[in-house]
């Protein structure tokens, strides 16, 4: 573990409009943890983790990366794109570039942003695909795969490009009950290697398997953190108590 | 009424006939070069870059608001006036440079439309990998783009073949103005114009069956 890749969120600020998304978040990560998010629908679960790498542009707030600090309010083109580069983001509707196949799908940032040559990117993306199941699926574009197989697609775009911080935004929320079994084996397959993830879910079950941590959001702020166990066992806050009421 | 004169349109054929490739030329050429500046424009008119975006608003607006025909007119005949090292321009450089500015300016809020068409989803993965503007562009969005913008980007290549004849306006002899020539010689109008009708309909059935085949091609990765 190098301190290289910890991450710290000081002080970010999202409003939509009249709208405070996010009031004044602060979260530290360390290398190789694994944080689950959970709380309520609308409450800046999923802002939290875009505004991570700027797909939501933050008000105020300073993101480090390791060495690269991130400030909301000088943020220039190259700092986003640098955050961008050393994150990965796992999307509820998978979000696969529908004019590429699966292995082009993965291929795609090695070749573009990494720089890599064809078969380096190639020979990485067939390591991938058996590790994700979809050898057999390579060649096939997203239009033609199961929801679950996109989403497993998704996520080994997102493993090809060995970030800091892979962040997952509700990734089995639009599949079908049937698909969810097997994204969220996938996912307990990356959190093995203690690649460090930010996951924004509803699943409980797996939050209590695989989270160092659970972040409870309420109304744009963090209520309540601590160890599944803590958390889910013996919520303080009544806003988690409720919520916890509420899912189980 | 008189009988059609076949054995005539029939000797005219093979003469007509070694006019396409010039037509196709002007097409060709012209298609592409509209294709990069409409492209251009669209990507433009989505990003607004500040200054430019008012020069292409204003291009747009002029090459479709005013007719082919003038514009072609005010390339060959009158700007030479004005601008001194235009007079050797050639009538088939004249239509080209017609042809590209006033359907570019067509295809490109075309382009734009089917730009605005692809998924938000497609913008923020190309964004969340971490590609530039330019990689996104090129590499994700405008291929998408260009399935759903092909069946009217193609009716515009028709309309530009078509396009073509107006060169005969210029004093080129391309199809149109060798019918001509050959019809005042013959005083056979009918038959000459009938001939190269079906010229210009073979040439367009012809490219719709290259339609089909494209857009099989294009919709290649939305097939179930």
């Amino acid at each position: 573990m190098t301190s290289a890749s910890a991450i710290s969120i000081t002080g970010l600020n999202k409003a939509f409009g009249d709208t405070t998304v996010l009031k004044d978040i602060s979260l530290e990560i360390a290398p190789g943890e694994r944080v689950v998010v959970i709380g309520p629908s609308g409450t800046g679960k999923s802002t939290l983790l875009r505004c991570l790498n700027f797909l939501d542009r933050p008000d105020a707030g300073v993101i480090r990366l390791g060495d690269l600090t991130v400030d909301a309010k000088t943020v220039s083109h190259a700092d986003i794109l640098a955050l961008r580069r050393r994150t990965s983001f796992v999307f509820q509707n998978y979000a696969l570039f529908a004019n590429k196949t699966a292995r082009e799908n993965i291929m795609q940032a090695l070749i573009t942003v990494k720089g890599k040559s064809k078969a380096d990117a190639y020979t990485r993306a067939a390591a991938i695909l058996d590790e994700t199941g979809l050898t057999k699926r390579a060649d096939a574009y997203p239009a033609a795969l199961s929801g679950g197989q996109q989403q497993r697609v998704g996520i080994g775009r997102a493993m090809a490009l060995d970030a800091d911080l892979m962040l997952f935004d509700e990734p089995t929320s639009a599949l079908d009950p049937e698909w969810v079994g097997e994204v969220l084996d996938l996912m307990r397959r990356v959190a093995e290697k203690r690649q460090t993830m930010l996951i924004v879910t509803h699943e409980m079950q797996f939050a209590r398997e695989i989270a160092d941590r659970i972040l409870f959001m309420s109304d744009g702020q963090i209520v309540e953190q601590g160890p599944p166990e803590q958390l889910l066992e013996n919520p303080q806050d009544k806003r988690t108590k409720a919520f916890l009421r509420r899912v189980a | 009424m008189r009988a059609l004169d076949l054995e005539y349109m029939w000797d005219l054929l093979p003469v007509l006939i070694g006019y396409i490739p010039l037509t196709l030329f002007m097409a060709l050429i012209g298609m592409a070069c509209a294709l990069v500046l409409a492209s251009f424009m669209a990507v433009e008119r989505i990003f607004r870059v500040p200054v430019l975006d008012l020069f292409v608003r204003l291009f747009i607006s002029f090459f479709r608001g005013t007719p082919l025909l003038v514009q072609l007119f005010l390339f060959y005949y009158g700007l030479p006036q004005v601008l001194s090292f235009l007079t050797s321009i050639n009538g088939v450089t004249a239509t080209i440079m017609g042809l590209t500015l006033h359907f570019s300016a067509y295809m490109a809020e075309s382009i734009r439309a089917a730009i605005l068409g692809v998924d938000r989803s497609q913008w923020e993965a190309s964004q969340a990998v971490g590609m530039t503007q330019f990689q996104m562009m090129s590499q994700i969005i405008l291929p998408q783009a260009a399935r759903v913008a092909a069946p009217t980007l193609v009716n515009y290549f028709i309309d530009m073949i078509k396009g073509t004849s107006l060169a005969f306006t210029l004093g080129v002899t391309e199809l149109m103005g060798a019918t001509q020539k050959e019809a005042a010689g013959s005083f056979l109008y009918f038959e000459a114009f009938l001939v190269v009708a079906a010229i210009y309909w073979i040439i367009v059935e012809a490219l719709a069956f290259v339609q089909r085949h494209l857009e099989t091609y294009l919709n290649k990765a939305h097939a179930r």
